[in-house]
């Protein structure tokens, strides 16, 4: 054997070769990590190859460099991943025209009606914004209490522009006023985007009259779900 | 004459309220005693299958079914309850009709919980009217 077997750890935890030895040993400098292989690579084999004659074969096996011998390592490949980025399963308890109780955020305790659900996984829902103020709105599933209270909203033909894209905030410029400009008599208040309010108009319209139809259900929609003295969310019954 | 200080007996005919099981909350009627534990239960008209049931996991009603022989078959025992109307005098009693009003309280939908709210404001709306009339007038 040209090279005796030598135990890798001195002792547990010690290496026998140091970190720099083992970076050579390993030619880690030729372990490309951007895809830029070192172009020295080349001229390195044109000097070993010089006397050639002269070395016998022991010579040649004592002095070979492993790289010559062995194939070096190349990009580390990661691992093909197995989870599935998509939208998340619509609970079955909640179907276009259920009412939907809000539990957090801005409208939270709100009863709203949900219309559909949008790629994202987000549910698209509207108050209606006459009855109560909630305008067209996405919200995640995870955050709503399906109730059992269906309005038909069979006739009801939503805009496929209303979307995800939709709902994504337009790019401001950086506000540079001064306190005047927010607080002054003259300061101006962000204007709600027109298109939007005649979108809620639109979407709002047939639903309401379908809301109509039912005693009592339009003004179940401009209150808010609360609990009372005794009431405990897992024994009610939605 | 009913003397002594149980009123209501474990007999053939007793009618019970099967507490805990598959059949909780169906009446049955009791058909044979097994010993002082348990009975033999059978509710051909209330969907309880004849069974041997421990008399912890029942509770004795009122109503007895009079001089029904003792192990009688579910067919011929059918045919007693209905000429005695037992399903229908048990319906008719307040202890049944508080079982219903629970189930249905707890039936609620949040939308039925709405409703009534609002009726019973109406109602206390009207009551307490009248009754601030009537108190003006006294005064």
């Amino acid at each position: 054997m040209a090279k005796s077997a030598h135990k890798n750890q001195l002792a547990p935890g010690i290496s026998r070769l140091s970190r720099s030895k083992v970076f050579s040993k390993r030619a880690a400098y030729k372990i490309v990590k951007d895809g830029k292989a070192k172009v020295a690579e080349t001229e390195k084999p044109k000097k070993a190859e010089a006397p050639v004659s002269e070395r016998s074969d022991l010579v040649k096996a004592l002095t070979a460099e492993s790289n010559s011998v062995y194939p070096v390592s190349t990009i580390p490949k990661s691992k093909a991943g197995r989870k599935a980025i998509r939208a998340p399963k619509l609970r079955q308890s909640i179907t276009p025209g259920t009412v939907l109780i809000l539990l957090a955020g801005r409208f939270r305790g709100k009863r709203v009606v949900f219309l559909k659900q949008l790629k994202s996984g987000l549910l698209l829902i509207t108050g209606p914004f006459k009855i109560n103020g909630v305008p067209l709105r996405r919200v995640n599933q995870a955050y709503v209490v399906a109730t059992s209270t269906k309005v038909d909203i069979s006739g009801v033909k939503i805009d496929a522009k209303v979307s995800d894209e939709y709902f994504k905030g337009e790019k401001e410029a950086k506000p540079k006023g001064d306190e005047e400009e927010f607080f002054g008599k003259d300061a101006k208040k962000k204007e709600h985007p027109a298109h939007k309010i005649a979108d809620q108009k639109v979407v709002d319209k047939e639903i309401v009259a379908a809301v109509a139809k039912v005693p009592f259900l339009a003004s179940y929609l401009a209150s808010s779900f609360s609990l009372s003295k005794g009431q405990a969310p897992h024994t009610l019954k939605f | 004459m009913k003397s002594g200080s149980f009123q209501r007996l474990v007999e053939v005919g007793r009618v019970v309220l099967i507490n805990s099981g598959s059949d909780a909350g169906k009446i049955a009627t009791i058909v044979e005693i097994v010993d002082h534990r348990r009975a033999i239960v059978d509710g051909p008209t209330t969907n309880v299958k004849r069974q041997v049931v421990p008399l912890n996991n029942v509770v004795l009603t009122d109503i007895v079914v009079k001089s029904l022989p003792r192990a009688i078959g579910s067919k011929r025992l059918a045919v007693f309850l209905e000429k005695n109307q037992v399903v229908e005098a048990w319906q008719k009693s307040a202890w049944a009709k508080k079982i219903d009003a629970r189930q249905r309280r707890a039936n609620l939908s949040d939308f039925d919980r709405f409703k009534l709210m609002r009726l019973k404001k109406q109602q206390r709306n009207i009551v307490d009217r009248q009754v601030a009339l009537l108190k003006k007038e006294r005064a």
